[in-house]
């Protein structure tokens, strides 16, 4: 990822190396990996489709006459008979961090071909993610009980349910989605795909730790979507 | 990927910045609870929310997610494009200010 060195090739640092790397007759991004580029510009649409209901939302929420349901009382949850407001969405943000700190280091293990660090660690990943999936459908059916629904709902303007449900269920999806390939690249670690270069399905390349920082890179993704969501929805 | 395979003592960095990302992370984390467990409001809320929501998106992207090592051909590959999502979150401002105006007006006032 830094720096790399090309035989042959004298890659030059800053916006000159940009200008000499987009105008070259070969590969436009020097030392990254197909799949890597790949899953970059994937992410970066990703992007888009999360920002387009997260405009969504705000355009929603600036444009009604109706008052917004406070979203510190709605999320609260009663801890020993007191209500505390958030208290289940801060948990939440804390289990998505964790799992993206063991993430991070599964992806430095992994290019140091330490492979019981870089599986268990994977694995720990997978296991937050779960927690995380768990807590979620928690949440929404305790919405669901108060008579929370995409129409309708008792706190205020009847649009909340509506982007609550959109946003926190494409986010979901995309944890879900990402906890079971994160269960899968676990077993391959561990299996030692990658040690010695056992192809996947699908494809005729070989196994190679840089597939766990792709992954790497979806996961940290959904915990970048979820600080905008943690921001924008809970917060604000 | 010959390449890359050749500079793999180069593509790994020490513990101890992801330590301490980690740790700054949860640290802003907790001071963006704070916001609300403290009840800011107004700007002072908007404005410290926002400030904890880029530090910590920056810290993921930057080191996280290696941008901060990435050549500069990848990084603006990707980070160009979110001018355009500003430039929608500029026009969606001014429209909902339109549509809410609108509201108002003919829902309890009455156009003639």
């Amino acid at each position: 990822m830094s720096d790399p060195k090309i035989e042959g090739l004298e890659l030059k640092p800053g916006f000159k190396g940009m200008a000499s790397d987009t105008a070259s007759d070969q590969t436009m991004f020097k030392g990254v990996h197909w799949g890597k580029a790949m899953m970059w510009i994937f992410l970066l649409s990703d992007t888009f489709v999360f920002s387009c209901f997260l405009i969504s939302y705000m355009k929603g929420r600036a444009s009604t006459p109706v008052e917004w349901p406070n979203p510190s009382e709605v999320f609260a949850l009663n801890a020993f008979g007191v209500p505390v407001p958030l208290l289940l969405i801060a948990i939440m943000t804390f289990v998505l961090i964790t799992s993206s700190g063991t993430m991070a280091l599964a992806v430095k293990y992994g290019y140091e071909r330490n492979r019981k660090m870089c599986g268990w660690l994977v694995l720990a990943t997978a296991l937050g993610g779960l927690t995380f999936v768990g807590m979620q459908a928690f949440e929404w059916s305790k919405l669901i009980h108060e008579g929370v629904r995409p129409w309708e709902n008792p706190f205020g303007a009847p649009q909340f349910g509506s982007y609550f449900f959109m946003i926190t269920g494409f986010h979901g999806t995309h944890v879900s989605i990402g906890v079971i390939f994160l269960f899968i690249y676990a077993y391959k670690v561990f299996a030692g795909h990658y040690d010695n270069g056992k192809k996947g399905w699908f494809t005729t390349m070989k196994g190679d730790y840089v597939e766990i920082e792709i992954l790497g890179l979806y996961w940290h993704f959904v915990d970048l979507v979820w600080v905008f969501i943690f921001a924008f929805f809970y917060l604000w | 990927m010959e390449e890359t395979k050749k500079n793999q003592e180069s593509t790994t960095h020490k513990i101890g910045i992801y330590l301490w990302i980690w740790g700054l992370l949860f640290v802003l984390s907790f001071f963006s609870y704070m916001v609300d467990w403290y009840q800011f409001q107004g700007l002072l809320r908007w404005s410290l929310i926002l400030f904890f929501m880029f530090l910590k998106a920056g810290l993921i992207m930057a080191f996280f997610m290696h941008l901060f090592w990435e050549r500069y051909a990848l990084v603006n590959v990707l980070l160009w494009p979110m001018t355009a999502i500003a430039c929608f979150v500029g026009l969606m401002v001014a429209e909902g200010k339109y549509t809410l105006f609108s509201r108002l007006f003919y829902f309890f006032i009455g156009g003639q």
